[in-house]
């Protein structure tokens, strides 16, 4: 008894076990019933009654919102990825030469990731961004008179929006600055003494030694934006207006299921951005092998 | 003369710096001095960090809340459910990350794999099947939906733990073997207090990710009583509440001090962790 209780099969599975529970109950059975709802109409009071793909017909040929919405969506991730991680590598190449006061710094570039997300920092963007806030009190200091509500104007609604996103750059660059440390200083020195100079250094050293890094960011940080919900939900008080411009697909997605009730609906939106997420996510793994540098793969 | 241009670039330098990191954080400071001016002075002078007065009253007025809850109920419902569900999410989390980390299984690779399907599948796909669980179950309007979830092991501290078990020698446990530990407690003798500086980082990770936490609250918690300090402070924008801004700044305000406060004093584990997740992917 004492050595079947020893044996890895049963240690491994006894301490896996809070896992494997949680896993069947709270992510693979909500996976498969969200993949049948998809194809149901169902609104929590009756039972789901099946309607094929009508649901899925209905997204891309009958909902201009949808439409609207998966482009604001699309937007808010392919500019404030992009930027995010530009600034996180940019600050954490000037940070990374080790000067007085970087402690500080630090601390002050990654507090905003901190508390990005929470409805505090929301209920600030509204106040800052707002027809009286900080913004315009900013440019009235240097003559520019406005009481545009840059929030409530929709050509700049999104745009705060993405702001709020670039703002939570810190993290990323705690993570590239942990990176850079990790490059021998012997690559540097030996890159030199072969002539390069300090742009060659830093294209053919710095950056290919850090694009793994790079990768999974881009990867996980893709992911995240694909879900911004809380700011978007907050600034436009679960609205995505005004005139939809700041419709995150989330909160459509939450309108859809938890203000109109129609599950099945938004259980179908949920499965095309598990789609679009996914093939983002395999293009991005399929093109990393031109630009991710394996450090092991050219030792071998 | 090489001398006077090495301190003029880096004079340089820390202007550069410095301006963007005091541009990063003066929105936080200009809503922590807002707080502290009289209602009517907080748009009109909002160029300015300097109240023409110490308000105190923001916080007086800003505390008292809606209806009958003040927010002593909304930041005890909040510590009651940041609390359980971070011991919750830490000690399963650890479990799952030994077995994963250490323990030679049949299944261990489709068991991790599980593990990182889970850290990366968007939420939106569970979350109405979560809900229609919970409504069956009577579970709306408790801290339940928002609590038990986490006992089950988190992916990413999963992930997270694993990455820093697998720094710990394997020869320790070969000798606590030969001591007669049973693999058992070999994870509570060895495993457990090695790892103590990865459990204090998860947990200040878990701390700030459920304090923050929203969309949870907004679905499960729907009566007042119940909130939260994130749900609580969307009510300053509902309309009948929608002008007392000294009280919104303040009550926002205090609810970023526990977050900044635990920054402060763990600052070094919170690098270590991400620095080491972020790393080895």
């Amino acid at each position: 008894m004492k050595r079947l209780l020893e044996h890895d099969n049963v240690v491994g599975y006894v301490y896996l076990s809070p896992f494997i529970l949680g896993f069947l109950i709270f992510t693979l059975y909500p996976i498969l019933s969200s993949f049948y709802y998809s194809f149901t109409g169902y609104n929590l009071m009756e039972s789901p009654n099946w309607i094929g793909l009508e649901n899925y017909r209905t997204m891309f040929l009958d909902d201009e919102k949808l439409i609207k919405s998966l482009k604001v969506t699309f937007t808010y991730v392919f500019a404030s990825v992009p930027l995010r991680l530009g600034f996180a590598l940019f600050v954490a190449l000037l940070l990374y030469r080790t000067v007085s006061g970087a402690g500080f710094y630090r601390a002050a570039y990654y507090l905003p990731s901190l508390i990005g997300g929470s409805v505090a920092v929301s209920i600030m963007w509204i106040q800052v961004f707002g027809d009286q806030g900080l913004v315009n009190a900013m440019l009235g200091l240097i003559g520019i008179h406005t009481s545009m509500s840059w929030i409530g104007n929709p050509s700049t609604s999104l745009g705060t929006l993405i702001a709020l996103s670039v703002w939570q750059f810190g993290s990323s660059m705690l993570i590239f600055l942990a990176g850079l440390k990790n490059i021998p200083q012997t690559y540097y020195e030996a890159a030199s003494v072969d002539g390069a100079n300090r742009f060659q250094r830093f294209f053919k050293v710095t950056i290919p030694l850090l694009s793994p890094i790079m990768l999974f960011n881009l990867i996980m940080q893709t992911i995240s934006a694909f879900m911004t919900f809380t700011p978007a939900y907050v600034i436009t008080r679960g609205e995505g207006g005004p005139l939809d411009t700041t419709l995150l697909y989330s909160l459509y997605l939450f309108r859809r299921a938890f203000t109109f009730f129609q599950m099945g609906y938004a259980s179908a939106m949920a499965w095309v951005m598990l789609l679009i997420i996914g093939l983002i996510t395999f293009i991005l793994f399929k093109t990393s092998v031109y630009w991710v540098h394996y450090e092991s793969k050219g030792e071998k | 003369m090489i001398r006077n241009r090495f301190r003029m670039k880096q004079l340089f330098y820390h202007l550069v710096i410095g301006f963007l990191a005091l541009a990063m954080i003066y929105p936080i400071v200009w809503m922590a001095a807002s707080s502290l001016k009289p209602n009517h002075e907080i748009f009109a002078t909002a160029h300015s960090l300097v109240p023409s007065k110490l308000e105190f009253g923001n916080y007086v007025s800003g505390w008292k809340g809606f209806g009958s809850n003040s927010f002593s109920v909304f930041f005890k419902n909040s510590f009651i459910i940041v609390t359980l569900s971070t011991v919750g999410a830490v000690v399963s989390s650890a479990f799952v990350a030994y077995a994963l980390a250490r323990i030679p299984f049949r299944g261990r690779v489709f068991w991790f794999s599980c593990v990182m399907m889970t850290m990366m599948l968007p939420h939106d796909v569970t979350i109405i099947p979560q809900y229609v669980m919970f409504t069956k179950l009577g579970w709306l309007s408790s801290f339940k939906p928002v609590i038990v979830p986490h006992f089950f092991g988190t992916p990413f501290f999963i992930f997270m733990l694993m990455q820093f078990i697998r720094t710990i020698p394997s020869e320790l446990d070969e000798a606590a073997k030969i001591d007669g530990c049973s693999k058992y407690s070999i994870f509570f003798k060895i495993i457990v207090p090695l790892l103590v500086p990865a459990l204090v980082t998860t947990c200040i990770f878990s701390f700030y990710w459920r304090w923050d936490e929203f969309i949870g609250p907004l679905l499960y918690l729907n009566k007042p009583h119940l909130y939260p300090v994130s749900l609580a402070l969307k009510m300053f924008l509902d309309s009948d509440s929608a002008n007392n801004w000294g009280g919104m700044f303040a009550m926002s305000t205090l609810s970023l001090l526990p977050v900044v406060v635990v920054f402060l004093f763990f600052q070094r584990f919170i690098v270590e962790g991400i620095s080491t997740t972020g790393l080895k992917s």
